[in-house]
């Protein structure tokens, strides 16, 4: 394996951790459920970029490509449904901040 | 060499974006934040030779997603001036410390990460397929699985939004 390619991994993997750890504090620092399921987001793009990285490096990247595309529809399903609870939640709460979100029944 | 400044010039211009995202106050900015990180995402997708990935992720993630996201955020409450000001100060005290947090670790990792002391050598380049092929030849109950998560996505949202018959 060339010497660019193991570079160009490093270097990709330090911006990967970076954006988990972005994401990451972004669903622990905030009292909105939307800012939370952006955080979610940033997580995933995470994972999307290092998928699609590993997939380059090994020279794998129609494998990476399809499995990426399976993410991004699994992904808007998430969206959608988190942003409808995020909806059921003002609907019942008047706010969106998931420490409330305990008073719920059940 | 300028390959790997313009992948340099991507990469920090994800992360600060991802910063604004994430610190912006108002949501409305956040989500275009969100739509600009998935753009640039999607160009360094199309760096790494993946430009159908590249294609859903613009399309889908930086367009469809902020849509949703834009219209979740018009069906809450618009916020007052004075709670602004307050939310404001609020998220300032919770996210002063994430730039620094990214910079120690960005020093820390580059320490270990910018010459990787390991290598690939079970991985050998394998031969490449279409895409295409991929899809629907050999990851094809990928996309039965696709299908069934549309429908429970389908469902989920019926669930949601039923009203009551009260």
């Amino acid at each position: 394996m060339s010497q660019y390619v193991m570079q160009l991994f490093g270097i990709f993997s330090i911006f990967v951790i970076l954006l988990m750890i972005t994401g990451i504090y972004c669903m622990l620092a905030s009292f909105n459920l939307i800012r939370v399921i952006i955080g979610f987001e940033i997580l995933v793009k995470a994972a999307t970029l290092l998928i699609i990285l590993a997939g380059y490096v090994c020279g794998r990247v129609a494998l990476a490509q399809s499995i990426v595309i399976t993410l991004i529809v699994i992904e808007i399903v998430v969206m959608v449904v988190a942003g409808g609870v995020a909806l059921w939640a003002f609907r019942h709460n008047k706010n969106i901040d998931p420490r409330n979100l305990g008073n719920l029944k059940g | 060499m300028v390959k790997m400044v313009i992948n340099l010039i991507l990469l920090f211009s994800l992360i600060l974006v991802a910063l604004w995202t994430v610190m912006t106050v108002r949501l409305i900015r956040s989500i275009v934040g969100l739509a600009l990180t998935s753009a640039i995402l999607s160009v360094i997708m199309y760096r790494l030779h993946s430009p159908l990935a590249a294609v859903f992720e613009l399309s889908v993630c930086s367009g469809l997603i902020s849509v949703i996201f834009i219209t979740t955020v018009s069906f809450t409450q618009r916020i007052s001036k004075e709670g602004l000001d307050i939310r404001r100060k609020e998220r300032f005290v919770r996210f002063w410390y994430l730039p620094f947090i990214l910079i120690i670790a960005g020093l820390l990792l580059s320490r270990y990460l910018l010459v990787p002391q390991f290598t690939f050598n079970a991985l050998e380049p394998a031969k490449e397929l279409d895409v295409r092929n991929v899809l629907w030849n050999a990851r094809h109950l990928d996309l039965l699985g696709q299908a069934v998560m549309l429908l429970a996505g389908a469902l989920g949202v019926v669930v949601l939004f039923k009203e009551s018959k009260k």
